[in-house]
């Protein structure tokens, strides 16, 4: 599993700080170009009334999808999957979720936002996130036992549908998204 | 040239191009970085670091920080060129304006900054304990997670959406 390409560059630290600013600011300079660093297009897609939020998502999910699962395909790379649990992935997103609604940046776009002058993501969204995150770390102890509650692991959507080809699951799904993008255009959100 | 000028002068560029330029872009990370993009891990490490200078090496020993070393590391350097790229972005398009209050919030709650401040503050404790207690966020889950079709961020970024449209619905059209 070791043999993916380009191990010699992932394991030269300093180099791996430099590739992650440049890569930082490709996805900077995107979000930002994609305006969905802007409270009132978040709110907007909040809202229902305006689709950019989702758009530049569902599209970044097509591409990005085929592309490492066609790496992965031919060794080049290994994925990195999150476990989870409903003890993990239904509460914590859920706050998250509220919180969302309310400062109106996640902790990527608060950071872009920062850079056009909000200052409100400054002061809500690095300032408090970390106090969240802060706080998060004060309370884990206590949190341990819901954590493991219905533990499902990092299995993946092509497990759950036991496909022994995984293209019989990517292809599909790449397909269910961007019918649902033609459909939104369709609808003129 | 001016073409190109141009484009990089826009302020907004067609939502379908910049998706499956961050698609592109977690390509790279992977195949060069061997990383996933992701945000919400820098704050917490941040966090860490500046509990550390304020309260002292006891911090580390937190069973939190035991598991999740606080540290400068390769995210932190992703979140930093966010950062500068977005700055950038903004000034190529001269878009840069200094702002307390966002206009959609003024037109419902008025212009007092002392109001929204502590709305974003509650906001952004709400998306920093959330994001930790589930493992990530729209960037980590949201778009890496999803794109790799694990479960669990499926499951987590549906749930970022039906409480963000939750809250936003409550906030916007019953308050």
């Amino acid at each position: 599993m070791d043999d993916i390409k380009f191990t010699k560059i992932h394991n030269r630290k300093y180099l791996q700080y430099g590739l992650g600013m440049i890569f930082g600011f490709a996805f900077g300079f995107l979000l930002q170009k994609g305006r969905v660093c802007y409270y009132d297009v978040i709110l907007g897609q909040l809202l229902l009334e305006d689709f950019t939020v989702l758009k530049v998502m569902l599209s970044a999910i097509v591409t990005g999808m085929i592309g490492i699962y066609a790496m992965k395909a031919a060794g080049w790379v290994k994925l990195h999957k999150k476990s989870g649990s409903l003890g993990t992935s239904l509460p914590g997103p859920l706050i998250f979720g509220v919180g969302f609604g309310i400062l109106g940046y996640c902790p990527g776009t608060s950071v872009g936002a920062i850079a056009h002058g909000s200052l409100d993501a400054l002061i809500g969204g690095v300032f408090g996130i970390m106090v969240g995150a802060g706080l998060y770390a004060a309370v884990y102890p206590r949190l341990e036992r819901v954590l493991k509650i219905g533990s499902f692991g990092d299995r993946t959507l092509i497990d759950l549908f036991r496909a022994r080809n995984p293209w019989l699951v990517i292809v599909p799904f790449a397909a269910l998204i961007i019918l649902g993008l033609i459909l939104i255009e369709t609808m003129g959100l | 040239m001016t073409a190109v000028l141009n484009i990089l002068t826009d302020s907004a560029w067609s939502p379908y191009l910049v998706g499956v330029g961050i698609g592109i872009l977690s390509w790279s990370t992977f195949l060069f970085s061997n990383h996933p993009l992701g945000v919400s891990t820098a704050f917490a490490n941040s966090a860490g670091m500046i509990e550390k200078k304020l309260r002292g090496p006891r911090v580390a020993a937190k069973p939190y920080y035991r598991e999740n070393k606080p540290a400068i590391d390769w995210e932190w350097m992703l979140v930093l060129g966010l950062f500068l790229g977005a700055l950038a972005s903004a000034a190529l398009s001269e878009t840069i304006r200094w702002e307390w209050v966002p206009s959609m919030w003024e037109a419902s709650f008025g212009s007092n900054v002392v109001v929204r401040s502590i709305a974003a503050i509650f906001g952004g404790i709400c998306v920093g304990f959330g994001a930790r207690w589930g493992r990530g966020c729209t960037s980590g889950h949201g778009i890496s997670g999803t794109l790799q079709l694990v479960l669990s961020s499926w499951l987590a970024v549906i749930c970022f959406f039906l409480g963000g449209v939750g809250m936003a619905f409550i906030i916007y059209r019953l308050l």
